[in-house]
């Protein structure tokens, strides 16, 4: 089997529109969520969230692309060009490349603002191009045109987990030797009115912030953008001088197959277990979990539980940088993958933020509210979905 | 059907209970009401008398309204509404 490397790497989030400034934000402590601005908020219980400011999309992009993609379609192919930069990928011909990307929403933003038009405002006609501006694979589709990429393309949509679903898919069709690279990550862009009013029925929410593993936590809070990711064979890699980021050396999902929204310990558990079996490592090699921490108060009691079933008398470092820059949904896993390279290449483990009080139930290192100098050279990304399913992520020191 | 009654038969019907099976005194976990069971039962209500309850599950202390009990809904209900009234 071959292995697998990560060569090139690209963002816009809550904290920045690019790696190097969101690396520097997660070392800072930064906090990227703030008062929304959308369109109808006076209408919203809910008005933080992590939204990407200051959005130029025409300082990356050309106008035709600009009228054909959605938000979160142009989140993609500006990660997707940073990665491809960084990266130095020779695509050639390009049917060995794919491109596999997460998203649970699509083109939300497309969606609520026809919807809007036709319904709130009673007009008669949509864009022309609002179907494809709203389909899920969109984002893949528009990285695939501007990169030349001719392979296999798709999104996966698994809600939370999506990004870890896709990128563990990129993981396993190189190592196979399916494939050469793989523009890989995820994007989401449901800061909308429609987007926001779907959450709030859940009643899962905070209005005020996200609190990861706090006592004091009271829900989620969404972030939007993207990150994407050059999965390359490692050999080519190599061969051709590019600077190595990371390997991937570890993935595994599995279904809960118990309830819709409640997550469990032994799903979560059995993704890690997966993910660790599969790079061939012990519990105790691991250094570092990125957690999938999203503030509610069950999500991060069952995400506890699990790691103390998994990782028993030596439990790493865990930090959620959810309360950074939100919870992006389908493009979560790959922001926070972002987290798990920095703590792999600059030894600095990215903390989790807006933490007061300890709980209990939550009796983990939390790496609260600073950043931590540490030696790490095996980190894990957990992604537990709405749907009750796990995918996780196993990532070791290049 | 007063609105004690509405509140009960609405709560039943989440429980999948006969409208007799579920007394003031019954509590929502004796009831079989999860969590997500609990918001949907809220939410019809909201609707059936026009009010919101901001009611957290994350902390469902937060909301400054007792969920856990039948008793507990309906006087927050019959608080609500009279609110609404004033």
């Amino acid at each position: 089997m071959r292995r697998v490397v990560i060569t090139g790497a690209g963002t816009v989030n809550a904290l920045a529109h690019d790696v190097p400034g969101t690396w520097a934000a997660m070392r800072a402590g930064r906090c990227g969520i703030g008062p929304l601005d959308i369109a109808d908020l006076d209408r919203l219980s809910v008005r933080i969230g992590g939204q990407v400011t200051g959005w130029d999309a025409a300082a990356h992009l050309d106008r035709a692309t600009i009228t054909a993609a959605d938000r979160f379609a142009q989140f993609a192919l500006v990660a997707a060009g940073q990665a491809m930069m960084q990266s130095g990928l020779v695509v050639g011909e390009g049917a060995d490349c794919g491109v596999i990307l997460g998203t649970a929403g699509g083109g939300l933003q497309t969606s609520d603002d026809s919807y809007r038009a036709v319904y709130a405002e009673g007009k008669s006609r949509v864009h022309p191009l609002t179907v494809p501006r709203l389909m899920g694979n969109a984002g893949a589709s528009h990285v695939s045109m501007a990169h030349g990429i001719r392979g296999p393309v798709f999104t996966v949509s698994t809600a939370c987990a999506s990004s870890n679903h896709a990128m563990g898919l990129a993981f396993q069709m190189i190592r196979a030797g399916a494939l050469r690279a793989v523009l890989t990550g995820g994007s989401e862009a449901m800061l909308c009115f429609g987007g926001i009013k779907a959450w709030e029925g859940l009643r899962v929410m905070s209005s005020r912030a996200c609190r990861p593993f706090s006592r004091t936590r009271d829900g989620m809070v969404q972030g939007e953008g993207a990150a994407v990711f050059v999965f390359e064979d490692r050999d080519a890699a190599l061969a051709r001088g590019a600077e190595i980021l990371a390997e991937v050396v570890g993935f595994a999902m599995t279904s809960d197959a118990t309830d819709l929204v409640a997550p469990s310990v032994d799903g979560a558990a059995r993704a890690m277990t997966g993910a660790l079996a599969d790079a061939g490592l012990a519990p105790g090699a691991v250094d570092y979990i990125n957690a999938h921490g999203t503030g509610t108060a069950a999500n991060d009691r069952t995400e506890t539980a699990a790691i103390l079933q998994v990782f028993g008398p030596r439990i790493p470092p865990v930090s959620s940088t959810k309360a950074m820059h939100g919870h992006l949904i389908g493009g979560t896993g790959a922001v926070e993958l972002l987290a798990c390279l920095m703590a792999l290449r600059d030894g600095v483990i990215a903390p989790t933020i807006g933490f007061e009080e300890a709980d209990p139930d939550c009796a983990l290192d939390v790496v609260p509210n600073v950043a931590r100098q540490a030696d790490v050279e095996v980190a894990l990304s957990n992604a537990f979905a709405f749907g009750g399913l796990n995918a996780v992520l196993a990532l070791r020191r290049a | 059907m007063d609105l004690q009654q509405r509140v009960i038969a609405i709560i039943a019907e989440q429980a999948v209970l006969e409208v007799s099976d579920v007394t003031l005194d019954s509590t929502i976990e004796s009831l079989g009401i999860d969590s997500l069971g609990l918001v949907e039962a809220i939410f019809a209500i909201e609707e059936a008398f026009d009010i919101s309850i901001p009611f957290n599950a994350n902390d469902p202390a937060q909301s400054g309204f007792d969920m856990t009990s039948v008793a507990a809904i309906v006087d927050a209900v019959q608080g609500l509404v009279a609110q609404r009234a004033a």
